[in-house]
């Protein structure tokens, strides 16, 4: 909220991001300052222990593959650019995206790239696909030593039949998308971000 | 026919002549003498410590009908299971200040005070019955309580000032007016059951100074002339506030102006530092934002105060939302209608640090200058997100927290795959 704080963000690069995320210059300042105040190495980049300073997120039970979707491939530190880009998938979808992006086809907040956010929560390898140890492990963290393992690979191998089409054990983004057809996608991967 | 009534009559009298006896000395007890003498019983802690476990329940079961809302006749898990926790992870990482009051729409009521935009659907008879009983408490019992604590308050403020004022200038005048005051503010303090944490009080601004805070609602200068002694600046008002300002300038000069006179910076920058150059009164409250914000635009700092080329003693308020809005939509509600707001909300929980005074560096302007105390007290009040456990142990509930939302989540799988295999 500093002023020191904006005047580290140039007018160009808001209007890239705007371009690029489609939010609004307001919202894009209002999120630089939170960047800043989580930013406690001064360095122009998050690195996993911010995230984890941040309480609410240390609770929740997903809170370490969320960081870990904020961050690319082997990297370690995030900048403002990439935090936009991730948050940017859960912008409203609004009737009237009159911005449609320049460089690519669809919108960052678009349902398939939400789905995909979702995608990668589970898929740990990062290899498109999501077999039944990550699927495993993902159900682990989110039921903590409540449910055995039996009960949990169970539960996990129903989830595989039910959406495995092509008969491969694992699920795919496409088989994804297809279990989730009905589902109001758009509206549980939103928040509000305040203008 | 008559006859009948007289007994009831007196016995109604009687009886509502001893309820209002006793209401008075409790309150006398337990509220007025303490704010005279500026001790505190803890009341005010204990209930905000109650009222912390009570928001932790109701935010668990919000949590757990979230998740119930699912519907029974889908499979036991789904894998949009997901997306409930994964839009509270990111809600959280964008949560600032201002945000966290509107978090998804689910949660808005979990504070258990709907206010505008009421789309309270029933989500659980408990939690509704919670907050029955909040609203029974808030309206039935807080509000006559503190609306009576306001009206003390502020009477008192204006009879002992004007009675003060009688006394010739000198130190016992000074000494009367700053006791008074300070008693004053504190009663109304307890009218809004404020619970205030005063940071680093041996930075608090001397005579001959400008204290410099940030404003985020009209009782900040309530907050802040409790704990000190100001001259406070401002416009001068009719009515009410009229009233309140000519008594209180009468025990200790105080800085109004006409409004013409406001439209003239040089004046108004002349009268500023002739108050400051004078050491025996007491330092001048400004807030260099003007009037209120709400929180959605970047501030500047107006920088005629910066001018007056003294010591500036920053403060930084931070309020914390969970207990009760304090943001003033002025376009919105009227002053009243704020003030009942207020006076109906659980508490107003904020925290006060005094920074280190700062001067004017050479071949710094006053803009610069400005710009340097806001970031001071931008920084201050930014690391209060993670600083604001205070004593309150959250690190240890939060803990069992994460375990009891681990167990709600497995009792959902495990409850459902349990009716699958009876089936």
């Amino acid at each position: 909220m500093g002023s020191r704080a904006s005047s580290l963000l140039r007018e160009e690069d808001i209007e890239e991001i705007k371009k690029e995320t489609g939010f609004s210059h307001s919202q894009i300042t209002r999120l630089y300052s939170r960047f800043h105040s989580l930013d406690k190495g001064e360095n122009g980049a998050l690195s996993r222990e911010d995230f984890q300073r941040i309480p609410e997120l240390a609770i929740n039970p997903l809170g370490d593959r969320i960081i870990n979707a904020f961050f690319p491939e082997g990297e370690d530190q995030v900048n403002f650019r990439g935090f936009m880009r991730t948050l940017a998938h859960f912008r409203p979808v609004e009737d009237n995206e009159k911005n449609k992006d320049l460089t690519s086809g669809e919108p960052l907040n678009s349902r398939t790239n939400k789905l995909h956010f979702a995608f990668q929560l589970y898929d740990l390898d990062r290899d498109d696909k999501i077999s039944r140890d990550e699927l495993l492990q993902v159900l682990r963290m989110m039921v903590g030593v409540n449910i055995s393992d039996e009960q949990l690979g169970s539960i996990a191998d129903r989830t595989i039949q039910e959406a495995d089409t092509n008969g491969d054990m694992c699920i795919s983004f496409s088989e994804f998308t297809k279990v989730l057809e009905k589902v109001d996608v758009e509206q549980k991967m939103s928040i509000r971000f305040l203008h | 026919m008559e006859s009948y009534l007289f007994p009831f009559d007196s016995l109604i009298c009687m009886l509502l002549g001893i309820s209002f006896t006793v209401w008075f000395t409790l309150l006398l007890v337990f509220i007025i003498v303490p704010a005279i003498f500026g001790v505190s019983f803890g009341i005010r802690r204990l209930y905000m410590k109650s009222l912390i476990k009570l928001f932790e329940v109701s935010e668990l079961m919000l949590s757990v009908s979230v998740i119930l809302q699912r519907g029974s006749a889908e499979p036991e898990f789904d894998m949009s299971d997901i997306f409930y926790f994964c839009r509270r992870g990111v809600e959280s990482i964008v949560d600032d200040e201002v945000t966290k009051r509107f978090t998804a729409e689910e949660l808005e009521s979990w504070n258990l005070l709907t206010r505008s935009n009421y789309n309270f659907h029933h989500i659980s008879t408990r939690l509704t019955a919670l907050w029955g009983m909040g609203v029974l408490i808030r309206y039935g019992f807080l509000l006559p309580l503190r609306v009576t604590l306001a009206f003390t308050g502020v009477g008192l403020l204006v009879v002992l000032t004007s009675i003060v004022g009688l006394f010739p200038n000198g130190r016992m005048k000074n000494y009367l007016s700053d006791k008074v005051h300070l008693m004053c503010y504190r009663i109304c303090i307890r009218a809004l059951t404020a619970i205030i944490t005063y940071h680093d009080s041996e930075n608090k601004p001397k005579n001959g100074g400008i204290c410099v805070a940030n404003h985020t609602s009209p009782i900040d200068v309530i907050i802040l002339a409790s704990d000190g002694c100001y001259a406070m600046v401002g416009q001068v008002h009719g009515g009410l506030m009229g009233v309140i300002q000519r008594a209180m300038v009468k025990a200790c000069p105080h800085i109004w102006f006409e409004r013409s006179e406001v439209k003239d910076r040089h004046l108004v920058a002349k009268r500023l530092s002739d108050h400051v150059a004078d050491e025996s009164k007491l330092p001048i409250l400004i807030f260099p934002e003007g009037t209120c914000i709400n929180n959605t635009s970047v501030m500047m700092f107006k920088k005629g105060s910066f001018e007056i080329g003294c010591t500036v003693y920053p403060v930084a308020i931070k309020y914390d939302p969970r207990f009760g809005d304090a943001f003033w939509n002025s376009s919105k509600f009227g002053m009243v209608n704020y003030l009942l707001h207020m006076m109906s909300s659980w508490a107003i929980v904020c925290s006060v640090w005094y920074l280190p005074p700062m001067s004017r560096m050479e071949g710094e302007d006053a803009v610069q200058f400005a710009n340097r105390v806001k970031a001071a007290i931008a920084r201050k009040g930014g690391l209060a997100d993670l600083l604001w456990d205070g004593g309150l142990k959250r690190g240890k509930v939060k803990e069992v927290f994460k375990e009891e939302q681990q167990k709600l989540y497995s009792k959902v799988l495990v409850g459902s795959s349990e009716d699958r295999s009876r089936s």
